[in-house]
């Protein structure tokens, strides 16, 4: 009764306060960073932070979504590889960069497309489902350029990319970003749709006698992620103006690292998207003050590998914590939780 | 049998003056309680009472703020479960907990197996302790069998038996006949008799009033976790219980109106679901309240899933007003006037972590809208209204679900469908697990939603319940239709002979 009930109201606080937490973080990062960090405060390098951790921003939206309706997509890298790896064949094909980009976009949206049909029509599980796409979708990247690199594409849309704005530390490239941002924001927070995310996320079962229709939801999801990512791997290749086929290789691994460390719930139904940005950007600001530190980039994965387990432990502690200072240690006593009951 | 406080054997457990507090909510004020052995021993009170945080109390969950616990008349101090169990305690839960891919012989010796030579495990003396627990209990269940595939009623055998293998002197049993059928209370009712010949105290927690009375010999009772009585079962009326638990006399359990029924407004013509329910055929008319009965497990519940669009039909149609629904679309049946209560409340009802307005407000994710956005106003006044208008008790509207008790959660499933206006509601044990107060309250609400011209299916296992609510009584045996009886010929004799597939009705 009053019991469990108690520790699992005090979750959602523990959560809140998460995000905030993630919040006061990145700013102390960044004022450390402004005061102790060399080469740092420069608009040229505070370009560069936003520039590289764009990418992971990016995919870090929908991923949001996908996460709070209790899903993950792990081919998210694979499909920016793929994305930009047609890019550069259609480009040595002669084609026009207007004419390319669409079906790159359209490439992208079919590669989420397969991701949600396998999980809502055969019912499998995403993490296996993605897990296989990862390597598959990057596995056809590498037939499709092999290991070409393609440098040349046409320098407006380099300039785009990879410049800034007059001489101000924002890049071109991230007003579009604070649109889809909003649309964002907007779609997880505001709208039936979103509200509904949460509740599939909780609980897909009472979501379903809900009337809410989980299945086309997801798939709509999986739909997004997958244009997503096709764009974010367009903008990888002319940022970084090369595209290859193992372009974005293990940015799943930051996107899902940034999104947990926001405090999204990998059990899906919580988490908001200002704290799942704050951890994007907190991600970003390290491995940037790492590079600025000539940290090598095999440790700066370790780090983000620590991060994505502290990100997963975090909440959990700061709840245990929450619940001992309100004095219910007997609340959270070890009712004898058994395994999976005989159905 | 003399009362044994006057005969002289010690109460084996007993609470003095415990009291138990979450935060603000004190779930247990100053309650006493004793257990003697050989006696069962009733539990009483609505949902929220207190009697899960006394439960837990006794199962050393959770430690008194006040007050003792005594152990043969000595005060003792649990520091969790295993202290308690270790002291000759068990808890016998509802829904018991077993390893499904383990024999019942390995689910009672769990980690404490007797071993041969080099640690080995001993199966045949696992086999032979096991039979031997079986035969005390009286019980023919094979202990090579996996648990997988038991009955609730026999998971709450093994569950038993592994109580006295620990040599459990003291037996709390929690609503364990809630997903019982009749057959299988009477042997778990066996079971506790021979128990308590054995000189077991068993307390015993129940919403069936009449299983109190016949099992039980002393009730305690408990209110807004206080104290009220404990006292001899005989004497007593299912009145004064009930006057003890709510604190007032209570209105009619059964407050049905007569309402002229109106024109058609559910049709099931000829639904079939291969292998789960076939050609099922009923119409529901404005107004009126049907009542659908039948045996676990004979198919009601899915014909009201495949109604409502959970599940997909093979074969037939369901119309409202006279419109076909789409098979398998939940969301067009919603959108045509249908509703659905189903029977698991915290599983399908809610989304248990989520607050009372937005479960409420689920349901209006498409009519609250302003420019293609929640109006959370909208939302929280649709939410407010009908969390009032069926009087959910709840401190604020934000607080998630799980804080509320079973009655009170059971308002919140009833709100969220009520808020959408419906034209036909399907109700699936509505009153499951609830207290008895809760239960008119909701018995007086669906006879008035009839009045107002809803259509009512309504899904009962409660049999008084379906005599005393329904204008007509469906029953189904083995995924068949079996017999339509009017209210004026429905006893609990013709419903079950049809239930059992025993005779036409």
């Amino acid at each position: 009764m009053a019991d469990s009930t108690l520790s699992r109201a005090s979750r959602g606080s523990a959560l809140k306060r998460w995000d905030s937490a993630v919040g006061a973080l990145l700013i102390v990062v960044l004022l450390l960073s402004f005061t102790t960090v060399d080469g740092f405060g420069n608009a040229l390098n505070l370009s560069f932070l936003i520039g590289n951790t764009l990418p992971i921003a990016l995919i870090a939206l929908p991923m949001t979504l996908l996460v709070v309706a209790g899903e993950i997509d792990l081919s998210v890298a694979s499909t920016a590889g793929l994305s930009g790896a047609v890019m550069g064949a259609l480009w040595n094909q002669g084609m026009t960069i207007e004419a390319i980009i669409p079906i790159c976009l359209l490439l992208g949206v079919v590669c989420g497309l397969i991701n949600g049909l396998l999980v809502t029509r055969l019912g499998l599980s995403s993490l296996a489902v993605t897990i296989g796409t990862l390597a598959a979708y990057r596995g056809i990247a590498q037939i499709v350029l092999g290991s070409d690199a393609v440098t040349d594409f046409p320098t407006q849309y380099l300039d785009f990319a990879a410049g800034r704005i007059g001489e101000s530390f924002v890049p071109q490239a991230f007003l579009p970003f604070l649109v889809l941002l909003v649309i964002a924001v907007v779609a997880l927070h505001l709208t039936p749709f979103g509200r509904s995310l949460y509740a599939i996320g909780a609980s897909e079962e009472a979501a379903r006698f809900s009337g809410i229709r989980v299945k086309r939801q997801k798939l709509v999801l999986f739909t997004v992620t997958g244009l997503m990512a096709s764009l974010t791997g367009v903008f990888w290749a002319l940022h970084y103006a090369s595209a290859r086929f193992d372009n974005a290789t293990g940015l799943e691994l930051s996107v899902v690292a940034a999104v947990l460390l926001g405090g999204i719930d990998f059990d899906g139904g919580k988490g908001t998207l200002g704290g799942a940005i704050a951890g994007v950007f907190l991600l970003g600001a390290l491995q940037n003050v790492m590079s600025l530190q000539d940290v090598s980039a095999q440790s700066q994965i370790v780090v983000t590998g620590v991060l994505l387990v502290l990100s997963v432990l975090g909440p959990r502690v700061a709840r245990q914590i929450s619940v001992a200072r309100a004095g219910r240690r007997a609340a959270s006593a070890p009712v004898p939780k058994a395994p999976t009951p005989v159905s | 049998m003399t009362h044994p406080s006057e005969a002289g054997p010690a109460p084996v457990l007993s609470l003095k003056d415990v009291s138990k507090s979450f935060g603000a909510v004190r779930a247990l004020r100053d309650v006493s309680l004793e257990l003697f052995p050989g006696e069962v021993h009733a539990l009483a009170g609505e949902n929220g009472a207190g009697k899960s945080t006394l439960i837990k109390t006794l199962a050393g969950v959770h430690r008194p703020d006040a007050g003792q616990v005594l152990l043969d008349g000595e005060p003792v101090l649990f520091h969790g479960p295993g202290d308690a169990r270790d002291a000759g305690i068990a808890v016998i839960y509802q829904e018991p907990t077993l390893f499904p891919d383990l024999s019942i012989a390995e689910n009672i010796f769990m980690g404490r197996q007797p071993r041969r030579a080099l640690g080995r495990i001993d199966h045949k003396a696992t086999h032979a302790a096991t039979l031997a627990l079986m035969q005390r209990l009286g019980v023919e269940l094979d202990p090579d069998r996996p648990a997988r595939g038991l009955s609730i009623a026999d998971q709450q055998i093994v569950e038993i038996a592994k109580a006295l293998s620990f040599d459990a002197r003291v037996l709390i049993m929690d609503e364990p006949t809630a997903a019982l059928t009749g057959s299988e209370v009477a042997r778990l009712f066996g079971v506790v008799r021979t128990l308590r010949e054995q000189g077991s105290a068993i307390l015993f927690i129940s919403h069936r009033l009449e299983e109190i009375f016949q099992i039980c010999r002393r009730v305690t009772t408990l209110r807004d976790g206080a104290w009220i009585s404990s006292e001899p079962v005989d004497g007593m009326t299912e009145d004064d219980l009930v006057r003890r638990m709510v604190g007032r006399d209570l209105d009619e359990l059964y407050p049905k109106q007569e309402v002229e029924a109106g024109e058609v407004a559910l049709s099931v013509r000829r639904l079939t679901r291969e292998g789960v329910f076939t050609d099922v055929s009923f119409d529901v008319r404005r107004g009126e309240i049907v009542g659908l009965a039948g045996l676990v497990g004979a198919g009601r519940t899915e014909v009201a899933r495949a109604v409502f669009g959970i599940d997909r039909w093979d074969a037939g149609e369901v119309d409202i007003d006279g419109k076909a629904l789409t098979n398998g679309a939940p969301s067009t049946a919603m959108a045509a006037g249908l509703a659905l209560v189903p029977e698991d409340r915290r599983a399908q009802g809610l989304v248990m972590d989520m607050s009372i307005e937005r479960n409420i407000g689920l349901t209006g994710l498409r009519t609250t809208v302003k420019a293609g956005l929640v109006d959370r106003g909208a939302e929280r006044s649709r939410s407010l209204d009908w969390a009032v208008r069926l009087q959910v008790k709840y401190a604020r509207i934000a607080d998630t679900v799980n804080t509320l008790s079973g009655g009170n959660q059971q308002k919140v499933v009833l709100a969220k469908w009520l808020a959408t206006g419906p034209k036909v509601l399907i109700v699936d044990e509505p009153t499951r697990g609830i207290d008895v107060g809760t239960k008119a309250e909701v018995h007086r609400l669906l006879s008035r939603l009839a009045a107002d011209g809803v259509a009512v299916l309504m899904i009962s296992s409660d049999l008084p319940e379906i005599l005393g609510m329904a204008d007509r009584v469906l029953v189904m045996h083995e995924g068949r239709l079996t017999a339509e009886i009017p209210r004026s010929e429905a006893t609990e004799e013709s419903v079950m002979a049809a239930a059992t597939g025993r005779a036409a009705a």
